[in-house]
């Protein structure tokens, strides 16, 4: 425990010295710019900063790209509820409530549980990374291919509960999700599927390219023919910040977020992108109207957004303390940890001692100045809202043409998100729900793959999902949730869930 | 005829022009990988300090897709006016012809080369519990259970899955190869004794090597890497015929005029000498080319014979991405 306070103040006091007070600052205002501009994403713009850090010492460097990191997912929660264009994967729930919440006049109300449900679940992540940071490793490394597989097929059970209408158009959009995940060249053999010899479609479907496309641009063209729409805009705003009665509601939600998110976060391959899905889920199954669900409940906003928030933060367990990336922003975190000279693996922590804790302590100081920088300016996104859409529309396909160039440089992907926003478009107007297939697109690409790579490792026996004890749990659950939704005397029950 | 004899004494002219004031404006430098690979460090390290002696900023690029190949198209079908150049390497410019069956540029001729930037030694890595403790060990073992073993790599037409084919072919045995998306789950598997060996570059395993997280048999250069000085070579292990390393390489699109090539090769060699770029290049494990290896004419050489070595093993083990 001495050695936990002793470890914290060292940190704090690389965290805390001017200069990277300063770069902790400018890495969340650019990382909270980026989050809010629809598109820009934090790969983009960490790739693109790199060279300037080099300057830097590299201390002050990674403080500087961690705090892009983690504004981008504060900024990002902002485009999702203020205009419904989840710029990332962990931002799809947001939008659900939270955009349903900005149409209700309480964008505010959204925008400020936001902002401190990711302030407290960054505090509580951050002393998770502290405390417990090295023996949490482990658990990476219990999640192997089967593990993996086992908890996927959790996360498709959740997609069901996400949807607001018909269950039977949510298992459709799922099962559309998934097979556009397998778009591409297949990673086993090298061959390419349903890629109609089109080169731009070898690697697949950019998960970016999708989301923008089906939430981004369908919502624009929605928002056009739907005068509707329009009146809310010039509403009263009402209040900018949660209330006690909000926070009275919220305040279970925030916790059990983060711990989910936590938990999620640390798991490799990017299992923080389950965290948001799954604190929804969790929220909704535990609420006693679940019908608010999907129509402005601020546990949908406060439990994801939480979740998010705590799961960005534990996915640097992984690279801090084995060096191994989780997600592609971790990935690039290694990149610009070796352009510094410095290696990331298991010695980080001992032979860089002043920078392991320097960036654990600056990512508690980075939440504070983003509570700082995002609370007040709550009313000036919010009254973003009042800029008349045909000022805003342009503006805003425009950001989402360049964010999605800037991703690969490629001319189809912009081309794509205009398809993609037509076909979303048209499920919109069929009373299709765009999440469910998000989330199968996101799960069915792991899923496949650590179906394949199990059954490559256990040379075809599918014995290997049950008699690995954590993912025989998973499937349990699964099986579990499964069951309860089936379950003929609950039927009703669920049925009032799912359709309204 | 007068006339096309004008106009080409035009554009000769012309182009001269241009090669005397080159560079006007930034440089792009295409990197067909990911951020934050190999590549692309090699890349903005050596790049960084071409852009000081050119005096224009190089922009890094970085368009992924199909082992690189789809980055590297794009360069070759650039304009040839040197302000689009490429980092290249063994993958694009060796093994991608028997990858990639409709690969739209040839290596070997439709590039102007520039120079070797850097390399990364290839590693024998295999997971902290495998029954064998040295080369000899891990031969032997693989020669008689080769069936039983599996193999991780980071994807059809990656480092890992190329030298892997390579080594086997060598040893003359068939693992079970199991596919991974990049190198950090590949060594989480590893890590966690869900696979069981795999080759990959010495920046990507040295840590987790130097942590005891993993065993290395062997590293696949002539000479011992400062990075891992107990680690022996594969020769001085007893296993000939398996010497590898990834080599990153600029590349310029076919029909650079040669004073503009002129110019970025001797930017690059200049990095090459800078104390501070040879420093970053080494704390990453990696090669630095010495003189004669460094010439336009030695790469051109080297893409030749990475064509030649990589197209039989490759075609003999299958492999092909399409």
């Amino acid at each position: 425990m001495g050695d936990f306070f002793s470890n914290l103040s060292l940190g704090f006091g690389v965290a805390l010295s001017l200069q990277n007070l300063g770069l902790a600052f400018l890495g969340c205002l650019v990382g909270t710019l980026i989050g809010v501009l629809p598109g820009v994403g934090p790969i983009a713009t960490i790739a693109m900063l790199l060279p300037i850090t080099f300057g830097l010492d590299p201390v002050g460097a990674l403080i500087m790209l961690a705090g892009i990191y983690y504004g981008a997912q504060y900024g990002g929660s902002t485009t999702a509820i203020l205009v419904n264009i989840p710029g990332e994967a962990t931002s799809v729930v947001t939008a659900l409530d939270g955009h349903q919440m900005a149409r209700q006049g309480r964008a505010g109300v959204a925008l400020g549980i936001a902002a401190i449900g990711s302030f407290f679940a960054g505090t509580v992540a951050t002393l998770v990374i502290a405390a417990l940071g090295a023996p949490l490793t482990k658990l990476a490394l219990i999640f192997g291919p089967a593990e993996y597989f086992s908890l996927m097929v959790m996360g498709l059970v959740f997609a069901v509960v996400l949807a607001r209408g018909s269950i039977l158009k949510a298992i459709a959009m799922i099962l559309v999700g998934v097979l556009l995940s397998t778009v591409g060249t297949d990673l086993e053999t090298g061959q390419e599927r349903m890629t109609f010899g089109l080169s731009f479609l070898s690697d697949g479907i950019d998960f970016a390219v999708l989301a923008m496309g089906i939430f981004g641009i369908a919502e624009v063209m929605r928002n056009l023919d739907n005068t509707e729409a329009r009146d809310i805009v010039h509403k009263a705003i009402g209040r900018l910040l949660p209330n006690k009665e909000d926070f009275k509601q919220s305040y279970a939600s925030v916790i059990r977020g983060t711990v989910i998110g936590s938990i999620l976060g640390i798991l490799p391959g990017n299992g923080a992108v389950l965290g948001p899905f799954a604190s929804y889920t969790v929220e909704k199954k535990l609420a006693k109207d679940p019908r608010r669900f999907g129509r402005g409940a601020i546990e949908g906003v406060a439990g994801p957004e939480s979740a998010n928030n705590a799961g960005a933060q534990t996915s640097f367990i992984p690279l801090l303390t084995l060096g191994i990336p989780p997600n592609a922003v971790m990935a690039l975190m290694v990149g610009a940890m070796t352009i510094h000279g410095i290696v990331p693996g298991p010695q980080v922590m001992t032979r860089n001692p002043n920078l392991f804790w320097g960036m654990i302590a600056s990512m508690w100081v980075g939440n504070l100045m983003l509570l700082v920088i995002n609370l007040p300016m709550v009313g000036m996104w919010v009254r973003l809202l009042k800029v008349p859409y045909r000022l805003m529309f342009p503006a805003i396909l425009m950001f989402c043409a360049i964010g999605i160039y800037s991703i690969n440089s490629l001319p189809t992907d912009v081309m794509f998100i205009a398809l993609f926003g037509l076909v979303g478009y048209l499920l919109i107007k069929l009373g299709f729900e765009p999440a469910p297939m998000l989330l199968g697109f996101v799960l069915g690409k792991l899923m496949e793959e650590n179906l394949r790579r199990a059954l490559i490792i256990s040379r075809g026996s599918l014995a290997t999902f049950i008699e690995r004890p954590v993912s025989a749990g998973l499937l349990a659950v699964a099986l579990v949730l499964l069951v309860l939704a089936l379950l003929p005397s609950i039927r009703k029950g669920r049925d009032e869930v799912f359709t309204e | 005829m007068k006339k096309i004899a004008l106009t080409l004494a035009a554009i000769g002219l012309a182009t001269a022009a241009q090669a005397q004031t080159y560079p006007q404006r930034p440089i792009t430098m295409i990197v067909p990988f990911a951020a934050g690979g190999p590549t692309d460090v090699i890349a903005r390290i050596v790049g960084d300090h071409m852009s000081r002696t050119l005096g224009q900023q190089i922009v890094i690029e970085n368009v992924a897709g199909a082992g690189g190949t789809t980055g590297i198209t794009r360069a070759a079908q650039a304009q040839a006016d040197g302000y689009t150049i490429m980092m290249g390497h063994m993958g694009t410019h060796g093994a991608a012809p028997a990858l990639y069956p409709n690969l739209k540029y040839d290596p070997t001729k439709d590039f102007a080369p520039i120079g070797l930037a850097a390399g990364t030694p290839i590693v024998i890595v295999a997971k902290k519990d495998f029954p064998a403790n040295d080369l000899k060990g891990f031969v032997d073992y693989m020669k008689t259970n080769g069936e039983k073993v599996n193999m991780a790599h980071a994807g059809v037409g990656s480092v890992s899955h190329m030298t892997g084919i390579f080594f086997n072919a060598v040893v003359k045995t068939k693992p079970t190869m199991v596919a991974y998306r990049g190198t950090g789950p590949a060594l989480n598997d590893l890590m966690a004794n869900t696979v069981d060996y795999m080759t990959d570059q010495i920046v990507n395993v040295a840590p987790q090597i130097q942590g005891g997280n993993i065993k290395a048999f062997a590293i696949a250069t002539a000479e011992r890497s400062p990075a891992l000085p107990n680690l022996p070579t594969t020769k001085e292990a007893g296993l000939d015929g398996f010497e590898v390393s990834a080599w990153n390489a600029v590349f310029a699109p076919k029909g650079t005029s040669p004073e503009i090539a002129k110019k970025l090769s001797d930017a690059l060699v200049k990095a090459l000498d800078d104390e501070s770029t040879r420093k970053r290049l080494l704390d990453l494990g990696g090669v630095i080319p010495s003189g004669a290896e460094r010439s336009p004419e030695a790469l051109q050489k080297l893409v030749e014979s990475e064509v030649a070595r990589w197209t039989p093993v490759l075609k003999a083990a299958g492999a092909t991405a399409e």
